[in-house]
């Protein structure tokens, strides 16, 4: 959305890098195995269940790396003098330690290592869009073609921790007395609640749902993010003490400045991505037109999958078309293949290049039969006499030249107009910011897309007290991004807190 | 949590639900909402707000038992504790003093309407209430209603009145013997609305309605409560519910609103013969 802050590590991040590379038992694990050794070892292959059962049920598809794995995996980082890793991570784990710490057999140590900087390592090691982070400037990367696997690395040290039993409650400073409201439990808003709690002060989460988790709880599906993980990150906030209220929503239920007038003295706003992105052509309202924000929230949040044991309907469709070609795209249409579709399509207007779902999505989603149909987009939707969706008319296109997003642009081909008959559509081309908390707290400072407006290097808003972070600021963005922004910004409402 | 301080039938098919919700009755204003949830499997569902007590902290949504949620809601009693009450979402109605204005309200509108009519009568006012009812027994919170209107008209179609009047052929008689209407706001099923709004466009005067489309979060994330005004799609959630009836495209919200007919259906079925203990 905005202008991004240019990654650079702070001075005390690379201190602590360097001091944890110049341990003496970091020393001697590098030096038990010479570098080309390490580079000969293949990549390990996460295991998946195969795509013709998981296509038809809710379960997760990946089934993480069993220890011998990891351990292996672990070695082939070379835990190299400048690990550009830990700058590709918007958190800035510190990924070597972790990786070694494994390397070591020290899994619940590794665990507790992520933990310092990121206190939803199972959810990260799930959704993070590794490729383009960290692994993407792994050193492995360059000198053995495949990086090391830091998502599935993750991944198997915060399940190991959370399976064994052996999640522990950090001792926490005596209580500041301050406190501290977070609107929005989702990555964003978990994450700062969690910071500050570790710090001492008194936090209270308001969410409008009536689960916390925020899209990890109504956006992404279970095959990707079983929802008892979750529940066991939201338990381990409660344990630090951070109060959760649910059917809470700010702006309509309390005003910030009511909750500042009841004592609060810090505000995080991470309530999220909202209204839904349409193309404005004609039948978008059509029954059968989903978008994609609704889609999921009936599945994942209102369990539409298991009606009628569950009140909440859903339609399903034979032949579903997906409009995007993002990871909530591919959340979409992997949904629909498992709720029955025949034909599952993603329609993309740009070409396979461009498309913004992480890699791994994409894999998993032509391996369970998922069409994909680039350099197209629908230009009306066609109803029956119900004025339920039967077929969209779809536009061809080609790539022409670069946008402001770098991109190539699609042009439309004159006259490649064509008719597909579909049943079902789901519109998942973004969203714009939650509305209601522009709309109700007077003097905060908006963008020109319905933005929060932040000071990109602290998070903090116009507002004296109030800091944001996550889709509020960037609109639609990723869980690991909001969990940077929030990072940063309970590191300042800290310091504004002590001050 | 949210609990339940009453629950009782008004008239067949209509119930009354007041629940203790100290928060969303400290910020409740007339035409504004709640989303309800009635058990951990249900659905959410949006209820207008039809009255609140600040000091006792409660808010009163009266509802029509329709389908699988409402059904559940007509069985709580008082002291029964629903997952889900929270709000007061949407924009609350315009209050103004516009001179004259016309409140038709039908089903659960009778309610809703009840508010609003308040406001404006204390906005200066002069408040003609017409209400929508098959027959004279399905007539409630009469009483209510006259304190805050100046006029009190009922179209209904028995004998009690005397009359075979629905809510257009009313209005159109009203403005027929001079009755000078300067505002108009609707409330209730979609066919009172809209045919409220297709009697008052002859005469041009601006007619409000609460539009009731499907919800699912109803906070502005799903987009499931998207209707067509003025050609431009607005969502009832966070634009609405009030909008204006002579810009509203009606054909794609009766169609919307049908979107779950043979589901509704079922669910209802399927919890009937699931959940319900058999008559004694």
């Amino acid at each position: 959305m905005a202008e991004e802050k240019k990654k650079e590590l702070p001075e005390d991040v690379k201190a602590r890098l360097k001091a944890g590379f110049d341990l003496e038992w970091r020393k001697e694990l590098r030096k038990s195995m010479p570098a080309k050794e390490r580079a000969r070892i293949p990549r390990q292959k996460m295991p998946e269940r195969p795509a013709e059962v998981r296509s038809s049920d809710f379960g997760e598809v990946n089934q993480g790396l069993p220890a011998a794995a990891a351990l292996l995996e672990a070695k082939r980082c070379l835990d190299c003098p400048n690990s550009p890793c830990v700058a590709g991570c918007p958190v800035a784990i510190d990924i070597p330690s972790f990786i070694k710490l494994i390397e070591k057999g020290e899994f619940e140590a590794a665990a507790r290592k992520l933990k310092e900087t990121n206190s939803l390592p199972a959810i990260c090691g799930r959704v993070c869009p590794q490729e383009v982070q960290c692994e993407a400037v792994c050193t492995m990367k360059k000198a053995a073609g495949t990086p090391v696997a830091i998502g599935n690395l993750e991944r198997f040290a915060a399940d190991y921790e959370r399976e064994k039993g052996k999640v522990v409650i950090p001792a926490l400073p005596s209580s500041t007395g301050k406190k501290v409201a977070v609107f929005g439990a989702g990555p964003a808003g978990l994450t700062v609640a969690g910071d500050l709690a570790k710090a001492g002060h008194q936090v209270t989460v308001f969410e409008a749902l009536h689960t916390a988790g925020g899209v990890l709880v109504y956006g992404i599906p279970e095959f990707r993010l079983p929802k008892r993980i979750l529940e066991a990150e939201v338990d381990y906030l409660r344990k630090l003490g951070v109060e959760l209220r649910m059917n809470f929503v700010v702006g309509r239920t309390a005003t910030l400045d009511d909750l500042k007038e009841g004592g609060y003295q810090a505000f995080f706003i991470g309530t999220g991505a909202g209204l839904p992105n349409f193309m404005k052509i004609p039948g978008e309202n059509l029954v059968g037109v989903y978008s994609a924000n609704e889609y999921l929230t009936r599945v994942n949040l209102m369990k539409a999958y298991d009606f009628p044991n569950y009140d909440t309907p859903m339609l399903l469709g034979r032949k579903v078309a997906v409009i995007g070609g993002g990871n909530v795209a591919m959340d979409s249409v992997r949904n629909a293949k498992r709720l029955g579709a025949d034909w599952a399509a993603i329609i993309y207007r740009r070409s396979s290049e461009e498309m913004p779902a992480r890699l791994e999505e994409i894999h998993h989603a032509e391996e369970e039969g998922i069409e994909f149909h680039y350099l197209q987009a629908p230009t009306k939707f066609i109803g029956d006499e119900r004025g339920r969706v039967k077929a969209m008319e779809c536009l061809k296109m080609e790539l022409g030249e670069p946008d402001s997003s770098g991109r190539r642009r699609p042009v439309p081909i004159k006259g490649s107009e064509y008719v597909k008959e579909v049943d079902l559509v789901v519109m998942s081309i973004g969203q714009s910011p939650n509305p209601l908390i522009g709309q109700t707290t007077p003097g905060l400072k908006m963008g020109k897309w319905g933005n929060v407006d932040v000071d990109w290097k602290t998070m903090a808003t116009n507002l004296p007290g109030v800091w944001a972070g996550g889709d509020i600021i960037r609109g639609g963005a990723t869980v690991i991004l909001a969990m940077g922004d929030a990072r940063t910004a309970a590191a300042e409402m800290d310091r504004f807190l002590r001050g | 949590m949210a609990k339940i301080l009453r629950r009782e039938r008004l008239v067949p098919n209509l119930h009354v639900l007041e629940v203790s919700a100290p928060e969303v009755a400290r910020k409740s204003l007339p035409g504004q909402f709640v989303m309800v949830m009635p058990d951990e499997r249900g659905e959410r569902i949006p209820l207008t707000i039809a009255d609140w007590d600040r000091e006792k902290g409660s808010v009163t949504a009266v509802f029509m038992t329709v389908g699988t949620t409402t059904h559940k809601l007509a069985r709580l009693s008082a002291g029964d504790e629903i997952p889900v009450f929270v709000g007061p979402l949407g924009k609350p109605s315009d209050i103004q003093n516009y001179g004259t204005v016309l409140l038709a309200g039908g089903c659960f509108g009778i309610a809703a309407i009840y508010p609003i009519a308040r406001a404006l009568k204390e906005a200066g006012n002069k408040v003609i209430t017409l209400i929508d009812v098959k027959a004279g027994y399905l007539l409630y919170w009469e009483e209510k209603l006259r304190k805050v209107s100046d006029r009190f008209l009922v179209s209904a179609r028995d004998h009690r009145f005397a009359t075979k009047d629905y809510v257009p052929a009313k209005i159109k008689s009203l403005l027929a013997e001079g009755a000078k209407v300067d505002r108009a706001v609707a409330i209730g099923c979609t066919y009172l609305m809209y045919s409220a709004c297709e009697a008052t466009r002859p005469a041009g005067i601006k007619t409000m309605v609460s539009l009731n489309p499907i919800m699912v979060d109803g906070t502005g994330m799903c987009g499931a409560c998207r209707c067509a005004v003025e050609g431009k799609t607005r969502f009832a959630c966070v634009d609405g519910p009030d909008f204006d009836g002579h810009a509203v495209d009606w054909a794609e919200l009766f169609a919307r609103r049908k979107s779950y007919l043979d589901d509704e259906i079922r669910s209802l079925c399927y919890w009937e013969r699931t959940q319900l203990a058999p008559c004694a």
